[in-house]
């Protein structure tokens, strides 16, 4: 348990909600009831109290003023963040998706009134179909690791339903985003880890030891997490093939690929999109993320319940619009989540996004992330050990450590704060020791990513000259590092009111 | 790395004691991991379990790892002080830190002895 | 070339830097019979362009603040949100940043989790909350994903109530479908009037989990003590589903026996967006935290000895346990958990209660109103919220059209889920409906034939 006496010495920065409550403040008024008082609910059904804090409405805003001044966000810098794309997010898609016809319709509301809505999934959904080259799009799952297992079950559900019931094995490359196994795991079936090559493709001849009739299928993310197209990708997805498996591709990395090859091309059977990271979403310090998912034809009749289809046809030449509405795949894995997908948040920014883009606009955004991330690779190279060097599509990877010194990639991340760049992402992939995973987005002017090289060449002499100074930063911020084993065990999880908080006045 | 002489270690790091039967892992193991936050013993008393078999889970601030009996018997005791003190494993790992004891525990054929494991240990870098 | 700040000598430079002679050459590693597909999509709008399309197809909406009389819940209520939630949640240092990895440039993020964590945990009466769920329905999936990893795959059945919202019913089913689970208990023909203690007798020693919802999907108010002790009784845990906005009134799940209490936390300051996305609250007694899903912030010190917030217990999560995590879950719904936070915070435990209040009464003037009407009748006798069954004299999907011809969206037809509910309509009020549309609702029905 907590160690109250340990708590009490720390430093406070900013009180919480509970601590700058103060019994008998109101942040809001309410208008008096208009109807008549009816009976109240019986004692034995009643809270006896409720603990929740009392603030001024002036309160409230500093307080989280306060606390956004503490984040680091991407309307600040550079948020180089790999395998995330922390790109831009257009101002425009926040007054998009705040029209009162989005921000008060139920969802529940008959279909006559809501054809705006609809109109708009059903050709969001159009539009990923073109972009991904898929028979069929979801907009359903609410992230990406929900269209994942989304992903998934269609895949157990077409051998089910074609009685191939022997098949428990996921091929997975070790290079993997760990909500891969982890959506397996939820399936109880079993992962087989295929190596990479030297070149950071996938290893053929593993792939080929491990392809039988018993494998589900597999699961590569492509462009991988090493930042790089797999070289042979399409002989990849014939050896699944030829033994029966499907094709799932993580498209955690489309944004390379937008306007430049479309996964259902190659022959993957099914992907899921991460509208808050491709279509410029927000991140939300963590969420909501979007993940709909696009299947090829042999899954269609096994996408989510439901989907927006066309319920009447319209008449272009009466400017008769279509009535859409819902409609059920034959052999629909069922619902992923109440309702119809994250459509305010999601997919309203994500449609704004496309439309102010189109098909050209959409390969500037893959072609300018790729450029980004080879020029930084490429500034960096004679500094950073790029394990797996060759021209990388959106991000790569580079070791954060270097010879004779015991500095960590973790160092160099936490020093990168002290020059106000966010690090990249460290210790992942784990087949690269010390990663320093970069992707810079397409965002960024090339005064940006200069700036960046120059910290990362000026943190690299650091690491020679004054260790010291890596292993104790971040120095300029307004927090240092924290204790995190302290954290773990104590599991000090929430707050309350103080304990004399009645007799405050 | 500190290992305890008249143990048995397996190549997944957990060691064995033959004469007390008891189960655990390993100095090398526990400093890989970091801070223990969480253990559970997958297993009861009276539990027959086979060489392999996952008899524990453990997670630490940065990792989590299961635990695979080095040797199979029947389950006479688990250790049920370690799921309030889970740092034992990273301050006595031989001693106190012991998962689970075997009755009539017969060690994997693949076990290691102490400087056998502890070149083992060299030869992995980190 | 929207929002692309790089000039075309820049470019020029960049890519001899690169050492390619065009942007296309950084693509041969795709396949040449697939590289640069012609995407057959409308060209690219302007932002003013844009600004007009997508005013024009919200317009083709009807909602419920411009044009309709709302009485529709059934699991996404209309409620009124300060302003101050969405000048707070437009703060670009809080929607543009990302999950707070690094703590020190990420506090403001993980403070206003730990207090939405604390604001859930005090309301429900639960020793924790994590950072959030999708929404109400997987949050209750992710209940019975925990259930399944403590008692280690060896019980396999869940008891849900008919009476839990059938699309959260649906979604634990398609999540019970993967690990091989039993779903007992939801079955149509059920009898409507059955107590909750009827359900004990499902509760076996195989089953992991029993799960109601709080008040139930037909508004009723019920206390769950004795069900919660009969689960207890056969070692399965106890989850209920409560709505956020009753547990401001009503004795907290905690007090009944539950071990796990969830849902849709929609009600506290996010707006209805057609269904999404919404924000899954979850909470759980101590002694499950290491095998419950999703993230967790925890209070620690800096460096400098300064309080601060951490996410922690990560090697629970999928990124580090991979295939033996509890979930795949990464996300949490962060923006929406601070809109939450703000909400409770700014209205405080006063505003709250008004609100709690407002809702209770004007549902129960409706509720009396409306019985007085021939032909209509309340469906059941036990107390409610802030929503309730309304027997019709005719089918309530005629009764919904006909009120929607006058502009009034009349509720949720329950004979969808429950073919002998084929009359009733469910009925939900909150503090957004006055007095007037109430009687208009009144008047509009008594002049139905």
């Amino acid at each position: 348990m907590a160690d109250i006496s340990t708590a009490l010495d720390a430093i406070i920065v900013e009180p919480t909600v509970f601590e700058l409550s103060s019994p008998g403040r109101t942040g809001t008024t309410m208008p008096a009831a208009d109807v008549p008082a009816a009976d109240s609910l019986p004692e034995h059904l009643l809270r006896s109290e409720l603990p929740l804090p009392e603030l001024a409405e002036v309160d409230v805003v500093r307080h989280f003023t306060r606390l956004s001044q503490f984040n680091y966000s991407v309307d600040e810098g550079f948020y180089p963040l790999g395998s995330c794309t922390m790109k831009y997010n257009p101002k425009i898609n926040e007054d998009t998706c705040r029209l009162p016809g989005f921000l008060f319709t139920h969802p529940l509301q008959p279909i006559e009134t809501v054809q705006g809505n609809l109109a708009l999934m059903f050709e969001l959904q159009e539009w990923l179909k073109e972009i991904s080259g898929f028979a069929g799009v979801t907009l359903q799952p609410a992230a990406g690791a929900q269209g994942e297992f989304s992903g998934v079950l269609m895949m157990a559900a077409y051998h089910k339903m074609r009685g191939d019931t022997k098949r428990v094995k996921m091929l997975i490359p070790d290079a993997a985003h760990g909500t891969n196994p982890a959506s397996v795991g939820m399936l109880g079936m079993q992962v087989v880890t295929i190596p990479s090559d030297e070149r950071g493709n996938v290893n053929l001849e593993a792939l080929k030891a491990a392809c039988d009739d018993t494998v589900v299928g597999m699961m590569l993310t492509n462009p991988n997490t090493l930042g790089l197209f797999d070289e042979h990708v399409e002989e990849v997805i014939r050896l699944v093939k030829d033994c029966g498996g499907l094709m799932y591709g993580d498209g955690a990395n489309l944004n390379a690929l937008l306007g430049i090859v479309r996964p259902g091309d190659l022959g993957f059977d099914v992907m899921h999109f991460n509208l808050h990271k491709t279509f410029a979403v927000p991140h939300g310090g963590g969420g909501p993320g979007s993940g709909p998912v696009g299947v090829s034809e042999r899954l269609l009749d096994f996408l989510p319940n439901p989907l927006v289809g066309i319920i009447e046809e319209g008449d272009e030449e009466e400017d008769l619009a279509p009535l859409y509405g819902f409609v059920t795949p034959k052999h629909s894995i069922g619902r992923m989540k109440a309702f119809h997908g994250h459509f305010g948040g999601g997919l309203v920014r994500a449609y704004t996004y496309i439309a102010m883009h189109g098909p050209d606009g959409l390969k500037d955004i893959a072609q300018h992330a790729v450029l980004n991330a080879n020029y930084l690779q490429a500034k960096l190279r004679g500094t950073y050990r790029i394990p797996f060097d060759r021209i990388c599509m959106h991000e790569f990877v580079a070791e954060g450590r270097f010879e004779g010194s015991d500095v960590r990639a973790l160092d160099i991340s936490k020093r990168l704060i002290d020059y106000k760049f966010h690090p990249p992402t460290n210790y992942f992939p784990l087949i690269v020791p010390e990663a320093l995973m970069i992707e810079p987005t397409e965002t960024e002017n090339k005064d940006t990513l200069d700036r960046f090289v120059e910290a990362m060449l000026k943190i690299a002499e650091e690491a020679q000259s004054d260790p010291e100074l890596l292993k104790s930063a971040p120095h300029t911020t307004r927090f240092g590092r924290m204790d995190e084993v302290k954290a773990a065990r104590e599991l000090i999880l929430c707050c309350w009111l103080p304990e004399n908080y009645e007799s405050l006045t | 790395m500190n290992t305890s002489a008249h143990l048995k270690f397996a190549k997944t790091d957990e060691w064995f004691d033959a004469e007390s039967g008891a189960i655990g892992i390993s100095d090398y193991a526990q400093n890989q991991l970091s801070d223990v936050v969480f253990v559970e013993i997958l297993v009861e008393e009276g539990d027959e379990i086979a060489v392999g078999k996952p008899i524990a889970s453990v997670e630490s601030v940065k990792a989590s790892t299961e635990i695979y009996a080095p040797a199979s018997g029947k389950v006479s005791a688990v250790n049920a002080a370690l799921a309030d003190a889970p740092e034992t494993i990273n301050s006595d790992p031989y001693g106190a830190a012991w998962m689970i004891k075997l009755e009539g525990g017969a060690a994997g054929d693949e076990l290691l002895d102490a400087s056998a494991y502890e070149q083992y240990c060299e030869g992995r870098g980190h | 070339m929207t929002y692309i700040p790089i000039s075309p000598a820049e470019r020029e430079a960049m890519l001899e830097t690169v050492g390619v002679k065009s942007l296309d050459a950084l693509f041969e590693a795709i396949p040449a019979a697939h590289r640069f597909p012609k995407l057959n999509l409308p060209p690219a709008l302007s932002e003013m362009e844009a600004a007009a399309h997508l005013a024009d197809l919200a317009s083709t909406n009807e909602n419920a603040r411009e044009h309709l009389i709302s009485f529709l819940g059934a699991g996404a209520y209309h409620h009124y949100t300060p302003a101050v939630v969405d000048h707070i949640l437009r703060r670009g240092e809080f929607y543009t940043a990302y999950t707070p990895y690094q703590p020190e440039i990420s506090q403001g993020t993980l403070q206003a989790i730990f207090e939405y964590q604390s604001l859930m945990s005090a309301l429900t009466g639960m020793d924790v909350s994590n950072a959030s769920h999708y929404d109400g329905a997987t949050a209750a999936a992710e209940a019975m994903n925990l259930a399944y990893a403590q008692f280690r795959g060896k019980r396999k059945k869940v008891v849900l109530s008919p009476f839990l919202n059938p699309q959260y019913r649906e979604v634990i089913g398609t999540y019970a479908q993967a690990a091989g689970i039993e779903l007992v208990g939801a079955d149509a023909q059920t009898d409507l009037e059955a107590t909750p203690e009827s359900f004990a007798e499902l509760i076996d020693e195989d089953t992991m989990l029993v799960v109601v919802q709080y008040p139930d999907f037909f508004g009723r108010i019920y206390d769950y003590q004795k069900l919660a002790e009969a689960a207890r009784a056969k070692g399965a845990l106890f989850c209920i589903v409560a709505n956020p906005t009753a547990l401001i009134t009503l004795k907290t799940p905690a007090d009944m026996g539950a071990d796990i209490v969830v849902g849709e936390a929609q009600p506290f300051g996010i707006p209805l967006w057609f269904g999404g996305p919404y924000l899954g609250f979850f909470t759980t007694k101590k002694a499950y935290i290491h095998k419950m899903a999703g993230r967790l912030v925890g209070e620690t010190v800096d460096s400098r000895g300064q309080r601060s917030y951490v996410l922690t217990l990560t090697a629970r999560e999928q990124h580090i346990k991979r295939e033996r995590a509890t979930s795949n879950i990464c996300t949490n719904q962060g923006l929406l958990a601070l809109a939450a936070a703000v909400y409770v915070s700014t209205l405080g435990k006063s505003g709250l209660q008004k609100v709690a209040d407002l809702c209770y009464q004007k549902a129960h003037y409706a509720a009396s109103e409306l019985s007085k009407l021939d032909g209509f009748s309340l469906r059941f006798d036990a107390p409610f919220f802030h929503e309730f069954a309304l027997t019709c004299p005719k089918p309530a999907e005629e009764v919904n059209q006909y009120l929607l011809d006058h502009g009034i969206l009349g509720g949720y037809a329950l004979g969808k889920d429950y073919p002998a509910l084929k009359n009733d309509l469910l009925v939900a009020v909150t503090e957004m409906n006055s007095r007037e549309e109430i009687d208009a609702l009144v008047e509009t029905l008594k002049e139905m034939n």
